[in-house]
């Protein structure tokens, strides 16, 4: 094969156009709603139509500079007002980032480890209704959750967990996909003989899934923790259903909300979207290797 | 392994699989069994809220249809369900393949770019949506003026183009998602096989035809199924921007919408629970279809 060095510089300067070009105009279009809404967070409210992005200088006839032309930035329109007034008002906002944080950890933790148990079960030991288990962890992959709104709704007030963060993480606590996923990694990581010399050492059944299993499939530990823990904080649906008290709500509700409190004060709701999306887009661009390996193992034959 | 050995360890670990699986068995009774022999139940009843109820047989189904509402939400989220997939798919396939190329620099850097969005939930993309394709000041019109195509800029998007613009805001969020998964699979490609056409003297097109289509075929398939089952759910993006009444003349109506409206606004949970049920058929047709059509992707 014929190296880059090697080519012509017209055929090279056309290759890389060919590559680069698409891309570049592809990561355009993915990041200029992320650039609009992080400006728009820090605009004052006369500002903030002046222009797309940065706030712009008017001339005399009140029409506001193209967006491009740095020199004439109206730094005045910038403001951190919109962060203030999201704490300063009666809502629950600061109550909201807490309750988002705990919800999107518990239900992170309880998740793994109910799938990793699931997983582990169909996995390594040989028992009655094994086969049928599996069968029924894939079948219910198919289940759309919306069938199970209405119905799902009156058992958690059967239960009395409505109203509760029980009510959210209960259901979820060994999600079918999950024990799918873990089932596919430990079958591939775990060794049988390291299992069994595990016992003839006199290890518990419990001590060796703490000690060995769960080692050994770290990777796909750190994957599911990242990819529950994002479901739950991006879940909209489930507590605006089952949580009725607004200071239990998390931040997906609550943001949604801003926009009957605000109207058309635009600042504070951007300002409010920019605290919710920035700490999970930042969290998971720094794992973003272990969370995509996660993501593609059980669809990509490993 | 010796034979003895083997019964000691499966007598020891009598009890241990029941109790690893009982995390899922449990939940799965509880918040999955029992609540779909429920909605097969509520499916068959006429309610008003969780205390009043008759049972009304099939008329449920009858009714929906022959009900208007009910088949726009079928096209409505049939529309969507292609859009986005007639978009989507060859947008991610090209990129992935561009990404996959070996002399391509930085591939992490431009994966995690287009990967971002898909991070974001529904909720808060709804809130930037709706400023987005707002139709004085929003962004898109913007855009739309400064292309220069001779369009006015003043398109009303949320209220006579609700489907468009909620089709180009699920590929904004999901182009980077499914080319995670054609990159993945183009990276499992067996070297070798390349290597073997290139020895048969078979040029990039045949190439492609012959080793990187049949090779990705599968995660195709399995892409397209998840965009199918995500789509036909589509509820919070077209719920947050329109509210309840879905916009005007209902134009951005889809089946879960119609599902949550008449459920929990109503309170017709039977009703609710009907329409989930043709929903969840529907969603089990595409599975059967995609095992037929494509191979299998369990792994095993």
């Amino acid at each position: 094969m014929a190296t880059a060095s090697s080519q012509h510089p017209g055929v090279r300067l056309f290759k890389n156009v060919a590559i680069y070009g698409p891309l570049t105009v592809f990561a355009i279009v993915t990041l200029v709603p992320f650039a609009y809404l992080i400006a728009s967070a820090f605009k004052t409210k006369d500002a903030f139509f002046s222009s797309p992005f940065l706030p712009m200088q008017r001339d005399a006839e009140g029409n506001a500079a193209p967006w491009y032309a740095l020199h004439q930035i109206d730094w005045s329109g910038l403001t951190l007002n919109n962060f203030a007034s999201l704490f300063g008002s009666s809502g629950h906002f600061a109550q909201g980032i807490v309750n988002s944080i705990f919800f999107a950890s518990a239900s992170a933790i309880v998740a793994t480890i109910g799938s990793a148990m699931g997983g582990y079960a169909l996995a390594k030991f040989k028992w009655k209704g094994r086969g049928f288990a599996t069968n029924v962890v894939l079948a219910s992959l198919v289940v759309p959750g919306a069938l199970l709104l209405a119905p799902g709704y009156q058992v958690l007030y059967q239960l009395g967990l409505l109203d509760s963060y029980a009510g959210l993480i209960l259901p979820m606590a060994a999600p079918a996909f999950g024990v799918f996923l873990f089932r596919q990694s430990i079958v591939q990581a775990v060794p049988n003989e390291l299992l069994e010399a595990g016992r003839m050492d006199g290890c518990g059944e419990i001590r060796l899934f703490t000690i060995v299993v769960l080692p050994l499939v770290k990777p796909m530990v750190g994957a599911f923790v990242l990819i529950t823990f994002l479901g739950s904080w991006n879940n909209f649906i489930g507590p605006q259903i089952v949580l009725q008290s607004p200071e239990k709500q998390p931040l997906a509700v609550q943001v949604s909300q801003l926009s009957g409190v605000y109207e058309t004060a635009y600042g504070p709701i951007m300002a409010g979207t920019v605290l919710a999306v920035a700490p999970i887009l930042i969290l998971f661009l720094m794992l973003q290797r272990d969370f995509i390996a996660g993501l593609t193992s059980g669809a990509v034959k490993g | 392994m010796s034979q003895p050995l083997r019964k000691k360890s499966k007598l020891r670990a009598g009890w241990a699989p029941y109790f690893f699986i009982a995390p899922f068995a449990l939940t799965f009774l509880v918040f999955m069994v029992y609540p779909l022999w429920y909605s097969m139940l509520l499916a068959t009843q006429q309610t008003a809220g969780p205390a009043v109820s008759r049972p009304v047989g099939l008329d449920n189904f009858t009714y929906l249809f022959t009900n208007a509402d009910f088949w726009l939400a079928m096209k409505n989220t049939a529309i969507f369900a292609a859009g986005s997939l007639m978009l989507q798919l060859p947008a991610s396939l090209g990129l992935a393949l561009l990404l996959n190329r070996p002399d391509v620099k930085a591939r992490a850097f431009w994966r995690m770019i287009f990967f971002a969005p898909s991070l974001v939930g529904m909720a808060f993309v709804a809130i930037l949506a709706a400023l987005i394709f707002e139709t004085n000041n929003g962004l898109m019109n913007q855009f739309v003026g400064a292309l220069g195509l001779g369009i006015d800029p003043d398109i009303r998007w949320l209220e006579i183009y609700i489907l468009p613009a909620i089709i180009l805001t699920s590929f904004w969020m999901y182009v980077g998602f499914n080319m995670v998964y054609f990159l993945a699979a183009l990276q499992a490609i067996d070297k070798s096989l390349v290597e073997a056409a290139m020895v048969d003297g078979a040029g990039a097109w045949d190439r492609f035809l012959h080793v990187t289509i049949p090779s990705i075929r599968p995660i195709g398939s399995f892409i397209v199924l998840l965009s199918l089952i995500g789509s036909f759910q589509l509820f919070e993006l077209p719920y947050l921007l329109l509210g309840n009444g879905a916009g005007p003349d209902q134009k951005g109506l889809t089946v879960v919408m119609l599902l949550y409206q008449r459920g929990f606004e109503v309170g017709d949970l039977g009703l609710a629970s009907a329409i989930g049920w043709i929903l969840a058929m529907l969603l089990v047709g595409f599975a059967l279809a995609q095992r037929f059509l494509g191979k299998s992707m369990t792994g095993d």
